[in-house]
């Protein structure tokens, strides 16, 4: 009797919770949603418009999204995943997952960007940002850098999304000579970093002349601070470029939910919160234009892998950067 | 051995299955979703660079420690109790927050290196094996300075004055006296030394220079997230679990039990060597406390101006940790107290207590956060159990140390009063009140705190599963330095280590009081 009390409550919570507003969940990286993100002005621009509950879920960092995805596999709650980087799509492609969206808007990226699973929200170029009061003349290209001798951060490619990043920014620029390009940058580099955070902490404490950031980093800086001593070192060789995006889940409970909110991704709503929060820029530039600062450092050629490209390089280029590197 | 022991002792065996159930079950629950398992050679390179930096760090942290805990136990001076606490300080820090405070002296541009500068020194570099080694002496010989002052005071004020009235000089004193403490005290203080660098990620990632300096740990990391290769993780969590193992055996061997024998609780003071060694003591308590306290120090003055531009959430968050870190800290205090008292009576399995309180010290917090996600994910939404699961695993996690604390203290009263209690027929809840409680009140205090600092700075497991609402300080911290907010970040962290050092010292001072 007590058991069939029990089960009679449990449906009535159940039935009640469905017949509330839909519920769109968003699996996304921890620093997207919290109070500094675009997760909480996000969240605002949609529910207004889509007569839903906008839920996201944090999932630590871009890569550990993809361990995430691929935990929960087909029992995820989530609708939608928003935050993997091209780098890390052709695995996610791999895993089957995902399903095609019907997102037609043009966007403003620096390369042509067309992929049937993923929709991109934000990109920006990788960098090394450093302080124009202590360093006047940067170097151009990798090699000058390795010539110097300048200290530098980076992040490392087995633990963190721009870690990687760096290390197909030199292979897609030095193809073959990646290794050797490593190897004379080995001097130059003071440590390696789990992460963005502490990469960019240890510089502002003045660990290092340079750290792999981005060039919109001095924008922060600008903005935020009022500080203009920062800035990004522009290479003759081309930025790689970190694409930013998003994808619905295949086993949805809410496709056609999934479906709007990809669609309001490329819409003022969103993308006008990006810059910001995100200090990247927007896949769509806002009618608002850009902020101040977003435009004092772009370089003139940008690189990008296509996803099974980087899935390919990635193996070798780590395997050359350890070689380089434990020497 | 007196009847009741027996419920206590079959608690403590249920406790420790419990508790090794917990580290083994989610990483079968890792290997099952493995499709292969191999190890690849660069995961080897990496197994040896982590035991070397593990053993170095265990070895310099005892090593440090010896000096600086006898001059403390000998030496009286206004403010000693506060230092003593103070320096405890260290071991309750978030891993970057004490890589920042470190750098401020011993960086690139560090005090330091300025200090160098002005004597037109060359410039010292901190990171490499040895910065690594730095940073966990720093981090973890507080620790084993705590642990040995407890052993020092463990002796019997009776024996020093035995040894003086003999006419023992410092060398018999330490040979009969101090040697035999430190061979009860050392190898299962170097142990846990050990085990703890075994799996420090953060540290050794940021400090270590490069690919050189790779362990176990990053292996894992990459392991699940970039290669999804769950058979590859864990093996490398088997690998850690078996090094932890051997070092356990090494330093079961080692440890020998005292054996001073009951004193009178008499307060006496310690004569203590004058001349030339007081002068030793002296510099070797100045030292000790400038390599602790200036890294603290500069945290602290980071800290400061952030401390005033914390949002509302910041305190949310904070509450959020402090909750988890009482309730796992009971817990944690009254399992450890159960599992020491029934291995220091020689009960029934107690080698499998020992393997139990110490193993999950080994556990990867990667692999131990995937399997628990991936057990638990099909009955719930994982950032619902989120606060659960943070304060089962801070419980784990923290047990090692208050049992590592009690153990010795635990042995030292059963031999010391058990067949007297038994003659007297002090049994049962009685037993506890006047005897077990009152003489291991001050380990328990200082174990409690030590835990509750310990859930308090944890982040391991909790960002698997925390949603917005389930946000802890540390998380907080994190999430703050990724939106390049350092000054609030170093605001929030200065925060943390206020409420972790608040949490460790009414836990401590609460032990101290009721021993007195």
């Amino acid at each position: 009797m007590k058991t069939r009390l029990l089960a009679a409550g449990l449906a009535t919570i159940a039935h009640s919770a469905l017949a509330e507003t839909p519920v769109l969940t968003v699996l996304t990286y921890d620093s997207f949603i919290s109070k500094w993100g675009p997760g909480p002005g996000v969240e605002k621009a949609f529910e207004a418009t889509c007569a839903c509950d906008l839920r996201f879920v944090g999932a630590g960092d871009g890569a550990a999204l993809l361990a995430r995805v691929q935990l929960e596999g087909a029992a995820s709650e989530a609708d939608v995943v928003l935050g993997l980087d091209t780098n890390l799509t052709g695995a996610a492609t791999a895993m089957g997952l995902f399903a095609p969206h019907d997102v037609k808007a043009k966007t403003d990226l620096p390369v042509e960007f067309a992929d049937p699973l993923f929709v991109p929200f934000d990109w920006g170029w990788f960098a090394f940002v450093f302080d124009k009061t202590k360093l006047a003349t940067p170097p151009k290209t990798f090699e000058e850098l390795a010539a110097s001798d300048l200290k530098i951060i980076i992040q490392d490619p087995r633990a963190s999304t721009p870690g990687l990043g760096l290390l197909l920014w030199v292979k897609a620029a030095h193809g073959d000579r990646a290794g050797e390009i490593w190897a004379g940058l080995a001097d130059n580099i003071v440590t390696v970093t789990p992460g963005w955070s502490e990469a960019y902490g240890l510089f502002l404490e003045g660990e290092a002349d340079m750290v792999l950031s981005y060039t919109t980093s001095p924008a922060y800086h600008l903005i935020a601070e009022s500080d203009d001593t920062k800035a990004a070192a522009l290479f003759d060789e081309g930025h790689y470029l970190q694409v930013e995006v998003a994808g619905k889940l295949a086993a949805s409970d809410q496709p056609a939910l999934a479906d709007q909110f990809l669609a309001f991704m490329l819409s003022d709503g969103f993308q006008s919160v990006i810059p910001q929060t995100n200090w990247m820029y927007p896949a769509v530039t806002p009618a608002t234009g850009l902020p101040e600062g977003f435009d004092t450092f772009r370089p003139e050629k940008s690189l990008l892998m296509s996803p099974a490209e980087a899935m390919t390089a990635r193996d070798r280029a780590l395997a050359e950067w350890q070689t380089a590197l434990a020497r | 051995m007196a009847d009741s022991a027996r419920p206590l002792n079959a608690l403590a065996l249920v406790l420790a299955a419990l508790l090794l159930a917990l580290v083994a079950v989610p990483l079968m629950a890792v290997a099952s979703r493995a499709t292969g398992f191999a190890l690849a050679p660069a995961d080897w390179a990496a197994v040896r660079f982590t035991v070397l930096q593990a053993a170095l760090s265990a070895l310099f942290s005892t090593l440090l420690a010896i000096p600086v805990a006898r001059a403390l136990a000998r030496r009286r001076f206004a403010g000693r109790s506060a230092l003593i606490t103070l320096m405890g300080a260290p071991f309750l820090l978030p891993a970057i927050v004490a890589v920042l405070g470190l750098l401020a002296i011993f960086g690139r541009s560090g005090i330091m290196n300025d200090l160098g500068a002005m004597l037109g020194l060359p410039k010292l570099s901190i990171y490499g094996l040895h910065g690594v080694v730095l940073a966990h002496a720093f981090l973890n010989m507080p620790l084993v300075v705590r642990m040995i002052l407890q052993g020092w005071q463990a002796i019997p004020a009776e024996r020093f004055r035995l040894a003086s009235s003999l006419g023992f000089g410092p060398a018999e004193v330490a040979r009969h006296l101090e040697g035999p403490m430190l061979r009860s005290v050392l190898p299962g203080a170097a142990l846990v030394v050990f085990v703890i660098c075994l799996t420090s990620f953060a540290v050794v990632l940021t400090l270590g220079g490069g690919p050189k300096a790779t362990t176990v740990e990053l292996a894992i990391y990459q392991a699940v997230r970039f290669d999804f290769d769950l058979g590859r993780a864990a093996m490398l969590a088997l690998v850690q679990f078996a090094i932890c193992g051997v070092a356990a055996v090494i330093a079961w061997v080692l440890v020998r039990p005292a054996g001073f024998g009951a004193g009178l609780d008499r307060k006496m003071k310690l004569a203590a060597p004058l001349g030339w060694r007081q002068v030793v003591d002296a510099a070797v308590i100045g030292l000790a406390a400038l390599f602790l306290l200036l890294p603290l120090f500069a945290v602290i003055l980071r800290g400061v101006p952030g401390l005033f531009e914390l949002p509302a959430s910041v305190l949310a968050a904070a509450w959020r940790s402090v909750a988890v870190a009482v309730a796992s800290t009971s817990v944690t205090t009254l399992v450890a107290l159960a599992m020491a008292v029934s291995v220091a009576r020689r009960a029934r399995g107690a080698a499998m207590i020992e393997a139990a309180a110490v193993v999950p010290l080994a556990a990867s917090g990667l692999v131990l956060g995937t399997g628990l996600f991936l057990i638990l994910q099909p009955f719930a939404p994982p950032t619902s159990l989120a606060l659960p699961v943070t304060m089962l695993v801070n419980t784990a996690m923290s047990l090692p140390y208050v049992y590592r604390l009690l153990l010795p203290e635990a042995r030292a009263l059963m031999a010391d009063y058990g067949r007297l209690a038994d003659s007297l027929g002090l049994r049962g809840l009685p037993r506890w009140r006047w005897l077990i409680l009152p003489r291991l009140a001050r380990p328990l205090g200082f174990g409690a705190g030590i835990a509750a600092a310990l859930s308090m700075g944890d982040l391991g497991v909790i960002a698997l599963f925390a949603g917005e609402a389930q946000v802890t300080l540390p998380l907080m911290v994190k999430e703050l330095m990724g939106s390049y907010r350092m000054e609030a970040a170093a605001g929030a962290a200065l925060l943390l280590v206020i409420l972790s050092f608040a949490l460790f010292w009414i836990c401590d001072w609460g032990g101290r009081r009721a021993a007195a």
